[in-house]
């Protein structure tokens, strides 16, 4: 970048606002820690209050019951097991689309124009509301392909919709492996596909499954895209098949925020509580993994 | 090998070299290529994703304005699509929608923008890795928590201190909402912040600037177009945020700017619809891909120009 070079009155400007600089620098700094510690420490109250209030209602009996009309009664055995369910058949769906697609666009596409497309396209995806995507898994899924409004429609919409996060997240991941190995393993007569299986991808491998498991805890909290597609709310049954109905934790959670009764809001709390805990044990996960791997280097 | 003085040699055995290693390529060849070709369907799913998306919004709201004129959907100031006296104004929706993201947009950006300044010109290293991990938690939090949030904890506080407000509002949504934008900015910011060269700091000490105009007469200015990508791709965000309108904002379609009022937004809209046991082929089933549609574009477009605005500092910085 250029600049002209600085008249007189440019430099008059600037230091003309020299005079108690000190001062007004120190009420500049109290502004921006003001700036960065109330979000911090309103989401701390707001997070410690429901903990509080939820704990009232977190008991072995809350987790494994059912839905139920009597808030003392009702549990998130149903939602947990679906939220399961999704997670696990949508991380095994965008997983290795993710990764595939992340190696085809670092080591294969270079600079073709296919490649460029993806690229863009991917950005594009990355950018798109979650609730559009269920209205595509509405769309596509259940009604197109058939498949009704299945625990199987629901986790491919959670894969397309944590995809893009995979193949950027890859991308990344395979981007700080250094060249020099590969060229090195290239120099040995290695194929294209023996570089990317032995040198590329177990090096990048941490970086991949930290991003995965991100990327995996985003579509634990997703609410809308399931609700569009179709979850149930009151289910008292668990989901037996692919083309089984579904609900999922969030989706429980929606239905007690949802009730005007005070139990429910106890509920939606406790809910509240054992998704972050799900969340932090997750990402909790992903740092460990992250922290071996730099340790390793 | 031998080491030869002679340039065309060398070249000439590094050719041969090549040679050779291409054709252990070639030897691997049908194997290679099935496996770069599944890689690259791979990449052609985003693709398919797209086009996905593209023509189910394009398909349901093509047969939604063969039953409502678009001069209707675009005029109209009513949205009652539920009730027997239908109109399909998207304007209450609309309306709806950017109140709540103006509400979000003017608590994240103050408070992002300037925490982006501290981290990126104040902060020292240490403090820095520990607070930017720490904002990034605001944004790993569900929305439906949020949402829970807004309406059983920021709603209530904040009727104590605006008489009026209702249990379901603009306000309160829009609050919190700016909260999980809050960083996003923030991150966007630093990044831009910190493209700008270190010369251009450098100069303006050198011409006797204290820190605060250097930052706000230079570094800022510099930063400019960073800085506007972030916030039309908060925008972006907020036009799509959804579970936390839908719990605290309201279900009702209104044309208004009054945030201490329910409204619905658009996302909203498609989620109580949703909610609902609507079979296909309906009117009622096609609306929300017709506000689908008109939401994507919105997206869409908020989302090109923060890239192009992005690439621009990129380019330039």
């Amino acid at each position: 970048m250029t600049l002209p070079p600085p008249s007189p009155s440019t430099r008059e400007q600037l230091t003309a606002s020299r005079s108690g600089s000190k001062l007004l620098e120190r009420a500049f700094l109290v502004l921006c820690w003001i700036c960065v510690f109330t979000p911090l420490l309103l989401l701390l109250y707001l997070v410690g209050e429901t903990v509080l209030k939820g704990m009232e209602r977190l008991s072995w009996d809350f987790l494994t019951s059912y839905p139920s009309r009597k808030p003392e009664r009702a549990g998130i055995m149903a939602g947990l097991v679906g939220s399961v369910a999704l997670i696990g058949l949508a991380a095994s769906m965008a997983l290795p689309l993710g990764v595939g697609a992340a190696v085809y666009l670092e080591e294969y596409g270079g600079r073709s124009r296919l490649a460029r497309i993806i690229e863009v396209n991917i950005a594009n995806l990355a950018g798109v509301p979650s609730v559009i995507y269920g209205l595509l898994g509405l769309g596509i899924f259940v009604r197109f392909l058939d498949l009704g409004r299945s625990l199987f429609a629901g986790a491919a919409t959670l894969a397309l919709l944590v995809l893009p996060v995979v193949i950027i997240s890859s991308r990344e991941a395979m981007r700080t492996v250094p060249d020099t190995l590969r060229e090195a393993a290239y120099g040995l007569g290695a194929t294209r596909w023996q570089v990317i299986r032995s040198i590329v991808l177990p090096q990048a491998l941490p970086g991949i499954l930290t991003g995965s498991i991100l990327a995996v805890s985003r579509a634990m909290g997703e609410t809308a895209p399931l609700v569009v597609v179709g979850a149930l709310t009151f289910i008292t049954f668990l989901p037996d098949g692919l083309s089984s109905p579904f609900t999922a934790l969030p989706i429980q959670i929606f239905n007690w925020v949802s009730r005007p009764q005070a139990g429910f809001e106890i509920n939606a709390a406790a809910g509240i509580t054992v998704l972050l805990a799900t969340l932090l044990t997750m990402n909790a996960g992903a740092i460990w993994i992250r922290h071996r791997a730099q340790r390793r280097l | 090998m031998a080491i030869s003085p002679e340039p065309g040699a060398a070249r000439s055995a590094v050719r041969s070299l090549s040679e050779r290693v291409d054709l252990r390529a070639r030897a691997a060849g049908p194997v290679e290529r099935l496996i770069e070709a599944s890689l690259l369907a791979c990449g052609v799913v985003s693709i398919l994703t797209t086009v996905g998306i593209l023509s189910v919004l394009a398909g349901e709201t093509w047969a939604f304005f063969a039953e409502v004129s678009l001069w209707d959907f675009l005029t109209d100031t009513e949205w009652t699509p539920l009730f027997a006296e239908k109109h399909f104004g998207i304007a209450p929706l609309l309306v709806g929608t950017l109140l709540t993201s103006t509400i979000a947009i003017s608590v994240a950006l103050p408070l992002g923008l300037i925490a982006a300044i501290y981290l990126s010109e104040f902060a020292n290293p240490t403090t820095r890795a520990v607070l930017k991990p720490m904002l990034e938690l605001l944004a790993g939090i569900p929305t439906i928590v949020y949402g829970y949030f807004a309406l059983v904890t920021i709603t209530p506080a904040l009727q104590l201190v605006i008489p009026g407000l209702a249990g379901f509002n603009a306000l309160g949504a829009g609050i919190v909402m700016g909260i999980m934008i809050m960083p996003m900015i923030s991150s966007l910011c630093e990044d831009a912040l910190y493209a700008v060269p270190q010369v251009l700091r450098e100069g303006a000490y050198g011409l006797g600037a204290s820190r605060l105009a250097t930052i706000f007469q230079v570094v800022l200015p510099a930063a400019r177009s960073g800085v506007l990508a972030a916030v039309t791709l908060a925008i972006s965000r907020a036009v799509g945020e959804t579970m936390i309108v839908a719990i605290a904002a309201g279900q009702q379609p209104r044309l208004t700017i009054d945030p201490r009022v329910p409204v619905e937004t658009m996302t909203a809209y498609i989620v109580q619809i949703s909610m609902g046991d609507t079979p296909a082929g309906t009117l009622e089933y096609r609306t929300i891909f017709a506000v689908g549609s008109t939401l994507f574009l919105i997206t869409f477009i908020m989302n090109l120009i923060s890239q192009r605005l992005a690439s621009g500092y990129r380019a330039s910085g």
